[in-house]
C-alpha cells in the first residue's frame, strides 16, 4: 500500500511538471505576436498571460471531466501508464522548446498516452480512426482555417485602414491585440490547465484514492492552475521568438488580425465540437497574416521545420511513452529508473539551452538560435496558399519512417 | 472512419466570417478615431465618425464578451 501511494505521488508531481512545460511552451500562442509587435513589453505580456491562465483554470472543470471520464477506459489504467505517458510528453515539450519550435502539447500528451497504452495493453487498445479524426485532420485543418481567416482579415484591415495613422491607430491596434491575446490566454487556461487536472484526477481514480466519476478536488485545480501560470510566466522565449519573429515579420495590423483569427478559431472550434490545437491555429494565423500584407513574406524553411515537428510530435512522444512504460513494467526500480532518466534528460536539455540563452531581453532579435537545428534562413517568395496543403500532407506521414531523433534522447 | 465534415465546415465558416467581421469593424473604429485626430488638428470636430467608431468598438467588445461567455460556459 505504501508503494502504491508513492507511485501516485510521483504521477501527480510529473503531471504538474508537464503542466509547467505546457505553460511555458504555449505562452507563445497567446503572446508572441503581442511581444513581437511591441504592443506589450515582454515581461508584462507573460505576466498578463500567466494571470489569465490561472483565472482560466478556475472557470470550469468541463475539459478535465472529459479527460478523466472518457478518453481512456479507467478500469484498465494503472498509474504507471499515466506516468510513462507524461514522461514522453514532457521530454517532447522540452526538446521542441530547445529548438524553439511551437508544437502541440496536447498531441504530445496524446502521443505519450497512446505509446504507454500500446506498451501495456497491446496494439489493439488504440483506435486508428480516432487518431485520424482527432489528431490528423485537426492538425491539417487548424492552420488552414486560421491562416485563411487571418490572411483575409489582414488584407481587409490594410485596405480599410489605409487612412488610419497616427496615435489613434497605434493605440487602437495595441488595445485590439491585447484583448485578443487575453482571450487566447484565458481559453488556454480553461483548456490546458484542465487537461492536467483531468490527468491527475484520472491517476487518483486509477490508484483508488478517488471514487470513479468524481470531479477534480480543489487542491488539484489549484496546483494545476499554479503550475501552468508559473510556466507561462517563465515564458518559452525560444518559441515566442520563432512565432513572433521567425515565421514572418509582423506589423501591429497583422499581429491584431492574426491574434483575432486565432482566438476566433479556438473558441469556435471548441464550441462547435471540432477541437483544434491552439498551437496549430496560432501558427497558421501568423503565417496567414504574413501572407496578407503586401510585400510580406513567410519564411518557409522555419515553417517547414515546424510542420515536421508537428508530424513527429505524436509518434515521438508515443515512442518515449512506450519505452518508459516498458521499463516501469520491471517493478519499482524500473519506475525509479524512468524518473531518474526524466530528471536527468530534463537537466541536460536545460544545460544545453544555457549555451544560447534566449529570454525577455533578446526575444525580439530576429536571429535564429544558430547551430541547434537551424539551417540558413533565406526569405523565400511565398508560394500560393494552395501549396500549403500539399506541404502539410507531405510532412505529416513522414514521422513513422524517422522517429530516430527522439530515440537518440532516450 | 467518420469525419465530421459538417462540424469542420461550420468551424471554418464561422471562424472566417467572425474574424473578418471583427477585424473589419475594429479597423473602421480605428479609422474613425484617426479621422477625429486629423479633424481636431484642423480645428474641426468629427462627431459622426467618432460616434461610428464607438459603435464599432462596442460591437467588438460585445464579441469579446461573448467569447468570455463561451469560455466560462
Amino acid at each position: 500500500m505504501e508503494n502504491f501511494s508513492l507511485i501516485l505521488a510521483i504521477v501527480v508531481v510529473t503531471a504538474l511538471a508537464f503542466d509547467f512545460t505546457n505553460g511555458f511552451h504555449d505562452t507563445a500562442n497567446a503572446m508572441a505576436t503581442t511581444i513581437s509587435t511591441g504592443a506589450l513589453k515582454p515581461k508584462v505580456a507573460v505576466a498578463m498571460s500567466a494571470v489569465l491562465n490561472l483565472v482560466g483554470a478556475f472557470l470550469s472543470v468541463e475539459v478535465a471531466n472529459t479527460i478523466s471520464k472518457g478518453l481512456v477506459d479507467e478500469t484498465g489504467i494503472r498509474p504507471e501508464v499515466i506516468f510513462a505517458a507524461l514522461v514522453g510528453a514532457i521530454l517532447w515539450n522540452l526538446l521542441t522548446w530547445l529548438v524553439g519550435l511551437p508544437s502541440s502539447s496536447s498531441h504530445a500528451l496524446m502521443g505519450g498516452l497512446i505509446g504507454a497504452t500500446i506498451a501495456s495493453a497491446g496494439m489493439g487498445a488504440v483506435h486508428g480512426d480516432v487518431l485520424v479524426t482527432k489528431v490528423l485532420i485537426p492538425a491539417i485543418a487548424a492552420p488552414l482555417v486560421a491562416g485563411i481567416a487571418a490572411l483575409l482579415a489582414t488584407r481587409l484591415t490594410y485596405s480599410l485602414g489605409k487612412k488610419a495613422d497616427g496615435d489613434a491607430s497605434k493605440k487602437g491596434y495595441r488595445a485590439g491585440q491585447i484583448a485578443s491575446a487575453g482571450l487566447v490566454s484565458l481559453a488556454h487556461g480553461t483548456n490546458d490547465a484542465q487537461k492536467t487536472m483531468g490527468i491527475i484526477t484520472l491517476a487518483l481514480v486509477a490508484g483508488g484514492t478517488l471514487a470513479p466519476d468524481s470531479d477534480p478536488p480543489m487542491w488539484v485545480i489549484l496546483s494545476a492552475g499554479l503550475a501552468i501560470a508559473l510556466g507561462t510566466y517563465l515564458g518559452g522565449w525560444r518559441i515566442i521568438r520563432t512565432m513572433g519573429k521567425g515565421l514572418t515579420d509582423l506589423q501591429p495590423q497583422q499581429g491584431f488580425a492574426a491574434q483575432t483569427s486565432a482566438a476566433t478559431v479556438i473558441l469556435a472550434s471548441s464550441h462547435l465540437g471540432f477541437s483544434l490545437s491552439t498551437t496549430h491555429s496560432v501558427s497558421g494565423a501568423v503565417m496567414g497574416a504574413g501572407l496578407g500584407r503586401k510585400g510580406g513574406v513567410v519564411r518557409w524553411s522555419t515553417a517547414t521545420r515546424m510542420f515536421v515537428a508537428w508530424g513527429l510530435t505524436l509518434p515521438a512522444a508515443a515512442l518515449v511513452g512506450a519505452l518508459a512504460e516498458y521499463v516501469t513494467g520491471f517493478g519499482a526500480w524500473g519506475t525509479a529508473l524512468v524518473a531518474v532518466f526524466l530528471v536527468g534528460s530534463s537537466a541536460a536539455i536545460w544545460k544545453i539551452s544555457r549555451r544560447e540563452v534566449i529570454d525577455h531581453t533578446n526575444v525580439n532579435e530576429t536571429e535564429e538560435p544558430a547551430g541547434v537545428v537551424t539551417t540558413a534562413m533565406a526569405a523565400v517568395t511565398p508560394p500560393p496558399v494552395g501549396t500549403t496543403t500539399e506541404e502539410l500532407s507531405a510532412t505529416i506521414p513522414a514521422p513513422s519512417s524517422e522517429p530516430t531523433p527522439s530515440q537518440a534522447t532516450v | 472512419m467518420k469525419i465530421d465534415w459538417a462540424a469542420l465546415g461550420s468551424v471554418f465558416g464561422v471562424s472566417l466570417v467572425v474574424t473578418v467581421a471583427l477585424v473589419g469593424l475594429f479597423t473602421l473604429g480605428i479609422s474613425g478615431l484617426s479621422r477625429r485626430e486629423r479633424a481636431v488638428a484642423q480645428g474641426d470636430s468629427a462627431a459622426l465618425a467618432v460616434t461610428g467608431a464607438y459603435a464599432c468598438f462596442a460591437a467588438c467588445a460585445a464579441a469579446v464578451g461573448y467569447g468570455i461567455y463561451l469560455i466560462v460556459a
